[in-house]
């Protein structure tokens, strides 16, 4: 937990963050308008996305079980839910609101468990619409000089799901490790395709600070234009260090929203945060109460799949694999390898070392879990050295087969020990200086006696056994 | 503030909070309907005043007079207005998309 620029033992950094996540429907939250990514500007678009009079919303019901689907996976509470308009007035969105919920969101009161086993608070996570996307022509595309405005509206009306984590997470790091855990959820329960690149998944982040030990939150400010978990790192570290130095110089924080260039490595100030009442938020009149019925609710949680934190107590629990080892194979989707292999035979040390170490492959997944299991028995028995048994991996990896066959098709075989002594007496007899060091306690000159020992098999013999001849001889 | 004049006596809403309202919905209002739309305002809020007074423990909150939940849509694609046609009824256009004077901030 280290926040770059930051006096660590003075100060604390306190984040919470608000994700954006489209929800992965064919059509719009309020009107059968197609929600697709990407296509000719405008192309999507239908009455109620331009706002025109008489032009009716109703609510998209797919949305609305993605939505639940979430709030399951948030542990969150699904509530009776109302949608309200947000006023504001800005040209990506023609009907001058935008329908989101307020005081009353379809999901509340959960949490999200990390990998490292931080839980992380979630507030809520509300259903709304997305807005269009202008782009600002002339004055290089900067939005304050720019000449005039191109709106596409392809986007407006694209369901949201907003998250809102409470202001739980203290480093970058912890930050970063959230937004991946809630793109794994979101993913795996089929709400959203998570893509931070193409906007799909966006990240608002507040950050403040405070002395250390202070009951009380410091005055935060909102960072937008995150595009990556990258930036959001690099995000908070330079505005943790931007509010220090002020509180440090005496001045104070002032609450508003900051927009993250990735050029500069900055924060620049925005526009001052409009107290939510500004925005005159009031029931939509044209939208009924959302109250999803309890069987309904009951049907989704049973058909949720097994969620990333399940995944990982599992390979904890049953392989006793390490947390971080369990948080990468999990996110490389090789638990299921992993468990089914064990369930073959193999050891499962040195099966999830193997996972961690030797398959960063995606095609590892289809591995034969038989034969991965038939290949660490062979090692563990001592038919194959560790070097030997990645050779055969790889192999098993990139064509599959028989890792006996392998290993015989490649002249893996057992060296014979009196072969081994007798070499490292030659090599001892032959370099009588480099045993000298050896002897005097030269560990860096180990290497130099098993590199030798290894040309001269071919890499047949085992690092670990030539290392225990040397050391028996040095007496 | 110097120019809020309260409606009455125990005023609930003043010239000031009607002002910044009508701002915020970009309406310009004259002083006259300033004075009117706040009198008339603090007419609707005193009524909402008295129900506020009733003891109403016992009766559920209610989000809309129509009792009617759950009306939902199937996930299916619609028609989609053909894009040309929009973008004639526009002030301005250009390449597919809506041409809008310059804004001067990022959008909430």
């Amino acid at each position: 937990m280290t926040v770059a620029g930051v006096d660590e033992e003075r100060w604390e950094v306190v984040i919470g963050l608000e994700v954006h996540a489209e929800l992965s429907t064919r059509t719009k939250l309020f009107s059968a308008a197609t929600n697709e990514f990407g296509g000719e500007p405008n192309t999507h678009i239908d009455a109620l996305t331009l706002g025109l009079p008489g032009s009716l919303p109703v609510l998209n019901e797919h949305a609305v079980e993605l939505a639940i689907r979430v709030g399951l996976a948030l542990n969150c509470e699904v509530r009776r839910s109302v949608f309200a308009r947000k006023n504001y007035f800005y040209p990506d969105q023609p009907k001058n609101y935008q329908i989101s919920q307020f005081d009353l969101p379809i999901n509340a009161e959960g949490w999200l468990e990390l990998p490292s086993g931080q839980i992380a608070g979630i507030e809520r996570a509300h259903l709304e619409e997305d807005t269009g996307k202008s782009t600002h022509v002339g004055g290089g595309g900067r939005i304050h000089d720019a000449q005039y405005s191109l709106v596409d509206l392809n986007r407006a009306g694209v369901p949201l799901l907003e998250i809102v984590g409470k202001p739980d997470l203290r480093s970058p790091d912890e930050a970063r490790a959230y937004v991946s855990e809630l793109r794994a959820v979101l993913v795996a329960v089929g709400a959203s395709d998570g893509k931070m690149e193409e906007g799909s998944m966006r990240v608002d982040c507040n950050v403040s600070v405070r002395p250390r030990g202070a009951e009380e939150f410091g005055t935060r400010c909102e960072i937008k234009n995150i595009n990556s978990l990258r930036s959001l790192g690099r995000a908070i570290e330079y505005e943790a260090a931007r509010q220090v130095d002020l509180i440090t110089a005496g001045d104070r924080v002032v609450q508003e929203t900051r927009h993250w260039n990735e050029e500069d490595g900055r924060t620049h100030t925005l526009r001052s945060k409009e107290g939510a009442d500004d925005y005159r938020y009031f029931p939509d009149p044209d939208l009924v109460v959302l109250d999803p019925d309890p069987e309904w609710i009951e049907r989704v949680r049973a058909a949720l799949p097994p969620l990333p934190a399940a995944r990982r107590a599992v390979l904890v629990d049953r392989l006793g694999a390490t947390r971080e080892q369990a948080a990468l194979l999990v996110e490389r989707e090789l638990d299921a390898l992993c468990l089914a292999t064990v369930e073959a035979g193999a050891e499962p040390v040195r099966t999830l070392t193997h996972a961690e170490h030797n398959l960063s492959d995606d095609r590892a997944r289809d591995l034969d879990p038989a034969a991965f299991a038939s290949l660490v028995s062979m090692e563990l028995d001592g038919e194959l050295t560790a070097t030997q048994a990645k050779t055969v991996l790889a192999e098993l990896v990139e064509h599959g087969g028989d890792p006996v066959a392998i290993a015989a098709d490649k002249g893996f075989e057992a060296m014979d020990s009196s072969e081994l002594d007798s070499l490292v007496d030659g090599l001892i007899a032959d370099h009588p200086d480099e045993w000298q060091r050896f002897c005097e306690g030269d560990g860096k000159i180990t290497g130099f006696f098993v590199g030798k020992v290894m040309k001269a098999t071919q890499g047949k013999a085992d690092g670990k056994v030539v290392t225990g001849l040397l050391n028996a001889r040095k007496g | 503030m110097d120019q809020s004049t309260p409606a009455d006596d125990d005023a609930v809403i003043t010239t000031a909070d009607v002002a910044k309202v009508a701002s915020l919905a970009r309406l310009r209002l004259e002083p006259d309907e300033l004075d009117r739309f706040t009198h008339q305002l603090a007419d609707i809020l005193g009524h909402a005043a008295d129900i506020e007074a009733l003891d109403l423990d016992d009766v559920e909150p209610m989000a809309r007079p129509v009792p009617l939940e759950n009306v939902l849509r199937a996930d299916v694609p619609g028609p989609t207005f053909d894009r040309d046609a929009v973008l004639s009824q526009a002030p301005a256009a250009e390449d597919g998309q809506f041409r809008v004077p310059p804004v001067l901030g990022e959008a909430p």
